[in-house]
């Protein structure tokens, strides 16, 4: 990596502290994904770019705003990136996956809370994240109590926006959505000077959507058998989607799916065909957050697709385009894409949630399902219960894992992962 | 803690038990070597589990402890759909389908409330041996504890101590604890009958009697059962002849 101490310094990070964070991610990286056998050529791609993720991107951000343009942070698929980009901005994920900064996190919030909140705050505060330090606006939205609570805290820190959320999918609740999302376009307005027309708002969604079809090309892939590239790799591509240039990432995307389509076509694959194949569901899985796919993927499983908001929650709904072009209209579509395909554990009831994990474990071919929850988050794990009697119904295996970013139950998580795989290799 | 180990050749030939050491590795060796002898030429097909099961050199695979468990335990009674295994330091229910596989298990291992460590902790305040423990009968006065976490109970228990409540009292409230804990987890993972009740606290009669009343169904135990899990290891070996 490059010399980016000015630059960070800059933007009033921590060095010291950064530093020790800097040391530990090659580290980690390395163990997780450079150790793999057969990977695609195309994902250096990515390798560089979470080598360079605190490095290079944020030079690209702040370029980004010395020619007029704003940079937005968010922490939910709730947050339109297609309105952000309209006027000009770019929408980027913060930092919230790593232990590194959940005790900063706990000096203002409690130890008994998710430990994706933790961090987010404690990023914030430790001045250990140039994402953080770089947003113009953080867009929060309240889909659980401990996000909604952290934020009045962290409005204190940063620049902050709340978007409100509906808890039911009902009429009430999309009018709810779509007047809060025309909060955001007056709130962003306002930041960027710009205004939001059907013209640019278009252009948005166009670009969006390719970004999400690009992934639904190499997600269609890890249907295959044997699988032309790994779960960790799927997981680190739509990780970094959320931080990536758009028109890049699309790019590299198609590259590493059509490399990975000759890889089909010969037959090749990471693993041995007929590994028992995963269905992981549940809580985010943020950067640098790769535990869970790292134990399956060294205990001969494959985790083949993921229902949750770094997978398929991400991409797989689209825009549909009204008939007639004006802003009001497409607002609309837009927010009926957010409101009615994304079935968060914010919703109650949640059937359209146990439906898609139904549904994808059939089409991925996944021998079982997995829930994996953050500790302490209550939306998920008492959804949990719903998920359990509907796989039992519908005859699917099922686990359930809870964890944190902590280090040092790796085994104990081996050994549960280990035995469901020896149950699923007897269940064929 | 401890190491365990069992010789298969159709029946239980033989069976150890050492205490698991710094080194797993040579924990492993003088477990073998106490089976099979040091002069033996050959070791026999070996299957290791437990936490320790990548430690152990010369095993030709390993398994874990859920489906070693599972299988030693319908070797000790073949009817069992429900295992309940609450050992030093955690708990596991296993619910098997009618020919013994494995098919839903849940685990608490970061915790160490309702496990043997717990009860230790707790019958040593009291100044109560294990095998005291043992002999305590099921029916009685109850003094109901109402924290389960082991840091949290230990200050209920001393405050209990404090007031005057008889040691007898006291222990069967934390046995009526580990209990309701253990009965809860049953539950939650779905009772199929009839339930076997495995692990180190399985020899404390009044614990498996409680739990019994608790779920409303008859708890077989089986005096073999801490060596369950090794017993099961051994039998997929032999099954892998």
């Amino acid at each position: 990596m490059a010399d980016y101490r000015d630059m960070w310094n800059g933007l009033g990070i921590d060095l010291e502290t950064h530093d020790k964070l800097c040391d530990a991610l090659p580290v980690l990286f390395g163990e997780t994904f450079l150790d793999q056998k057969d990977r695609p050529a195309a994902m250096d791609y990515f390798n560089m770019v979470i080598a360079e993720v605190h490095g290079l991107r944020i030079k690209e951000l702040l370029a980004h705003k010395e020619r007029g343009g704003t940079v937005v942070g968010s922490f939910c698929i709730y947050v339109p990136e297609e309105i952000v980009l309209a006027l000009d901005g770019l929408l980027v994920g913060l930092c919230a996956g790593s232990q590194f900064w959940v005790p900063a996190g706990e000096t203002l919030l409690p130890r008994n809370l998710c430990a994706l909140v933790k961090a987010g705050m404690g990023a914030r505060i430790s001045r250990t994240c140039p994402y953080f330090q770089s947003v113009d606006l953080i867009v929060g939205e309240n889909t659980c109590d401990g996000k909604k609570k952290a934020w009045d805290i962290l409005a204190d820190e940063a620049p902050l926006y709340v978007m409100d959320m509906p808890n039911k999918k009902s009429p009430a609740g999309f009018a709810l959505f779509r007047q809060e999302m025309e909060a955001l376009v007056r709130r962003l307005e306002e930041l960027t000077g710009k205004t939001l027309t059907a013209e640019n708002l278009l252009k948005g969604c166009e670009r969006v959507d390719r970004k999400r079809r690009a992934l639904d090309r190499l997600y269609a892939l890890r249907k295959a058998d044997p699988l032309p590239l790994s779960g960790r790799d799927a997981l680190l591509v739509s990780q970094i989607a959320f931080y990536d240039d758009p028109e890049r990432f699309i790019a590299q995307t198609e590259a590493l799916a059509t490399e990975c389509e000759e890889r089909v076509a010969r037959g090749q694959g990471v693993f041995p065909k007929g590994t028992p194949r995963l269905l992981v569901t549940g809580t985010p899985i943020v950067v640098p957050n790769w535990k869970f796919h790292a134990i399956a993927e060294t205990s001969n499983l494959a985790v083949v697709v993921e229902e949750n908001c770094t997978g398929t929650r991400y991409f797989e709904q689209k825009v549909s385009l009204p008939e007639k072009k004006d802003l009001a209209s497409l607002l609309d579509s837009l927010a009926h894409r957010y409101f009615d395909g994304i079935h968060c554990a914010c919703f109650s009831p949640n059937e359209g949630r146990l439906d898609d994990i139904v549904r994808l474990a059939r089409e991925y071919g996944a021998d079982g399902v997995v829930h994996l929850s953050l500790s302490f988050c209550t939306t998920y794990q008492i959804e949990e219960e719903k998920l359990r009697r509907r796989l039992a119904a519908e005859g699917i295996p099922f686990l359930s894992l809870e964890t944190d970013y902590t280090p040092g139950d790796e085994g104990q998580l081996k050994t549960r992962v280990e035995a469901f795989g020896e149950s699923l290799r007897r269940h064929r | 803690m401890g190491a365990k180990g069992v010789l298969f050749d159709g029946s239980i030939a033989a069976s150890a038990l050492v205490p698991t050491g710094w080194d797993m590795k040579e924990t492993a060796r003088s477990l073998l070597s106490s089976l099979v002898g040091k002069g033996e030429a050959s070791i026999p097909p070996l299957v290791a589990t437990g936490y320790g099961r990548k430690s152990v050199d010369g095993a030709h695979r390993t398994v874990t402890e859920i489906t070693c468990h599972a299988k030693g335990v319908r070797f000790l009674d073949g009817r069992t759909r429900t295992v309940l295994d609450i050992g030093g330091q955690d708990s596991k229910v296993i619910r098997l389908d009618p020919s013994g596989n494995v098919v839903d298990f849940t685990m608490n291992d970061r915790c160490a409330a309702g496990t043997g460590r717990f009860l230790q902790m707790m019958a040593q305040r009291l100044d109560f041996s294990l095998d005291e423990v043992k002999t305590l009968a099921a029916d009685g006065e109850v003094q109901p504890l109402t924290s389960m976490c082991a840091v949290f109970a230990e200050t209920e228990v001393v405050t209990h101590i404090a007031r005057g409540v008889p040691q007898e009292t006291l222990l069967r409230g934390i046995l009526q604890a580990i209990a309701s804990r253990a009965a809860a987890m049953v539950a939650k993972a779905g009772l199929a009958e009839p339930l076997f009740f495995s692990g180190g606290l399985s020899r404390i009669d009044s614990l498996a009697v409680l739990i019994g009343r608790e779920l409303k169904t008859e708890v077989t135990v089986h005096e073999k059962s801490p060596l369950a899990g090794a017993l099961g290891a051994a039998l997929i070996a032999w099954e892998d002849l």
